[in-house]
């Protein structure tokens, strides 16, 4: 037992350090390292995080699948406890996706919006998992809130690619900005510094998913403490 | 008319006197279908409420959107879709809500029901209820608008929206029973996961009316498909919400 | 245990509930409850409010899911197999479960049908009949005075011949003459071979129905309690809790 938690703990350190070296490196990478976009300028420089911030943001709702089914599986508040921390984290970076995708779109696009296939999937999908935390909040009993949520994790990541394409065939023949791809022609340097801005990004998840799961399992062991206490007053009353 | 058809189940009982389940999941099917048929013929409320909810959102857009007939081919479809699928929700809202009044979702789930039987039954009963609003709603579009619509076409393209419509909407309404204010749930819930339908239908009306911004796409095809997931997903995780 | 009939007392237990837990969110409604019902019997669930009665009462309806625990039902995996297991019960709760807006033989044939009751309107008219509401048989439930609705509920309970009936305060809303028609009821049930659980507050109507009381207390089984033993200060002691599981 205590070595479990001394161990968990080291790993805990060891994950955290790792997050903040790879994400300083990252960050001097995108600064100092990556060479400034001869068309776009320095506004480029932001897809250094709206990419790997895409990227975790579907990780975390793919988890919130995998543990959705595990929870209706084992019926483990464990699972949801991962399943909630995985849910709000998606939903965070999803909101910082169509917020830094906005800020390049004006000086890019000039437009802050448009309604392309993939920012209206992406804001369709911001929608959903708002719904499933509403879901929780708004239901009261834990374990029913726990199944609920478990479906709605379910059918919602399903309707992910359904939605994706049904925007893609409605979209396709309107006029639409050209979505910068990473270009085959772009200097390594570029490539290196998206790369290593992924392994980053995906590490800052990490650390948040494991500290806000921990977090949801500390604060039902302490209701469950609680209950259990209330019981044995109440039965020696 | 129910008594004529309890008989005739047992005329279709095997020898050895056990029914065999395809036929015990048709009765079961059938009877939660009649018993939510004949109470809303009774009652009349959920088709009321659609009904009234979608003529008055096609009132009030016409003053929101200024609907002059020659936009009518690119902006009809729209306003009929949504105006058909707000006036659902509140008829969806009632599918659990209404079992949870006097314990009569207990009822059921005491009873040896397949909870497949029971998902399939309540999502053909919201499909008959949607379909009976839409044989009057699009109708009253063609004339509220001037438009020439080809009604049996445009129809036909609904109901296959519609069938999406209830395949999710009978799922989240048995979840949106047990939220505080499920009202609101629902179409929090539904709208997104929906956004598929709601594209296909368009397109596909827009098709129906000429409208020169619809894609030619097979959009009736790609219902058919979706249609066929959300039910298929709806009937395989209904049994999780309602596990007490 | 009054006389009975010779083939009750060889038989297996119709119900065997072993360690039953439920959670609600943040409350253990019950912790660990274990018992058996055998054929022939009338047992009596009593306790003060909110000592796990109907929460009892519904997981052994198989209407809700215990949190941890095992239920065998007439040799019925009643947790696995409960499509197998649950035409073997009739339960009313609290409410009715009956259709407002549906007449009382529209409410049986209805759960006739999901119960694949054979001779359904025979069956119907039979049960209309027996339980004295032919009368009222055409009118909604909803023009129905509580007792009759009572009535009705438990016709509906019965109606597909279950070997355990499931009674949560079933005395509610009925007047004399009817509480002692369905005290006659359910003599005649068990008579039959059949088994009835019922909760109660009052202790009068218990006595004259039960072959023992089971007293629970916080979620857990705190007395056994013999028909013979069923005196006003023993079951207060038990509702204290300073009764010891003793019989």
């Amino acid at each position: 037992m205590t070595s479990s938690v001394v161990q968990g703990r080291a790993r805990l350190i060891a994950l955290v350090t790792a997050t903040v070296v790879v994400s300083a490196v990252a960050l001097a990478m995108m600064i100092f390292y990556a060479p400034t976009d001869r068309v776009q300028g320095v506004v480029q420089r932001i897809f250094y995080f709206h990419v790997p911030m895409a990227w975790v943001a579907y990780l975390a709702f793919f988890v919130v699948l995998v543990c959705s089914v595990g929870y209706l599986w084992r019926r483990d508040l464990r699972w949801d406890a991962m399943a909630r921390a995985s849910a709000e984290i998606g939903v965070l970076f999803t909101t910082l996706v169509l917020i830094t995708g906005s800020l390049w779109a004006k000086p890019i696009w000039n437009t802050w919006w448009t309604w392309d296939a993939r920012l209206t999937s992406t804001l369709v999908l911001w929608f959903i998992y708002v719904a499933y935390l509403m879901l929780r909040a708004y239901t009261p009993d834990l374990e029913r809130a726990a199944r609920f949520s478990a479906v709605l994790g379910i059918v919602g990541f399903i309707d992910v690619p359904i939605i994706h394409f049904s925007v893609e065939w409605w979209r396709t023949l309107h006029p639409e900005p050209v979505v910068v791809r990473p270009d085959p022609q772009a200097p390594p340097e570029m490539l290196v510094t998206l790369a290593v801005s992924l392994v980053a990004m995906t590490l800052v998840y990490a650390t948040f998913l494991v500290l806000r799961t921990a977090l949801e399992r500390t604060r039902d062991e302490n209701r469950e403490r609680e209950q259990r206490r209330a019981l044995e007053e109440a039965s020696y009353a | 008319m129910q008594d004529s058809n309890t008989n005739s189940g047992q005329g279709l009982r095997t020898a050895d006197g056990a029914d065999p389940s395809v036929l015990v999941f048709g009765r079961q099917v059938y009877a939660v279908l009649a018993k939510d048929l004949l109470l809303e013929v009774r009652t009349k409320d959920a088709l009321t409420a659609m009904l009234v909810f979608s003529l008055l959102a096609l009132v009030t857009f016409n003053f929101a959107l200024d609907l002059r007939p020659e936009v009518m081919s690119a902006v009809g479809p729209g306003v009929l879709w949504v105006a058909l699928v707000f006036g659902s929700t509140l008829g969806l809202a009632r599918t659990f809500a209404a079992e949870r009044d006097h314990g009569t979702l207990e009822g059921l789930l005491m009873a040896p029901l397949d909870r497949s039987a029971l998902y399939l039954a309540k999502l053909l009963a919201n499909l008959i209820i949607i379909s009976a609003a839409a044989t009057v709603s699009v109708p009253a579009f063609a004339v509220l608008f001037d438009v020439a619509v080809d009604i049996p076409a445009v129809l036909g393209t609904l109901l296959l929206g519609a069938v999406g419509v209830a395949a999710v909407g009978t799922l989240f309404s048995a979840m949106a029973s047990h939220t505080r204010a499920r009202e609101v749930m629902l179409p929090i819930l539904l709208f997104p996961i929906l956004v598929p339908i709601l594209i296909g239908v368009v397109q596909a009306t827009g098709l129906a009316l000429g409208s020169p911004t619809a894609r030619d796409m097979p959009w009736l095809s790609l219902l058919v498909a979706f249609d066929g997931i959300y039910v298929a997903v709806g009937a395989l995780v209904f049994d999780f919400v309602l596990q007490e | 245990m009054t006389e009975r009939p010779s083939s009750c007392i060889i038989q297996p237990p119709l119900l065997v509930a072993t360690g039953i837990v439920r959670r609600f969110g943040r409350t253990l409604a019950l912790r660990g409850v274990s018992l058996n019902i055998m054929p022939c019997e009338c047992v009596a669930l009593l306790g003060p409010n909110g000592a796990g009665k109907t929460t009892l009462v519904r997981v052994l309806a198989t209407a809700l899911q215990p949190s941890a625990g095992a239920l065998t039902i007439g040799g019925v995996d009643a947790l696995r197999d409960a499509a197998r297991a649950r035409p073997l019960v009739g339960a009313v709760g609290h409410e009715t479960h009956l259709y407002q807006d549906l007449t009382a033989r529209e409410n049986l044939r209805f759960y006739g049908r999901l119960y694949g009751v054979r001779g359904l309107e025979d069956r119907v008219s039979t049960v209309l009949k027996e339980s004295d509401i032919a009368a009222v048989a055409d009118r909604p439930v909803r023009t129905l005075s509580r007792g009759m609705q009572q009535r009705v509920a438990l016709g509906r309970a019965i109606l597909h011949e279950p070997m355990l009936l499931l009674l949560d305060e079933p005395e509610t809303g009925l007047d004399d003459t009817a509480q002692r028609r369905l005290a006659r009821m359910l003599e005649d049930w068990t008579d039959r071979g059949r088994a009835v659980v019922l909760t109660s507050h009052r202790l009068e109507w218990t006595r004259r129905l039960a072959d023992r009381a089971i007293v629970l207390r916080e979620g857990q089984i705190v007395a056994h309690i013999d028909r013979s033993d069923l005196e006003p200060d023993i079951v207060a002691a038990a509702y204290s809790g300073a009764l010891s599981s003793a019989g």
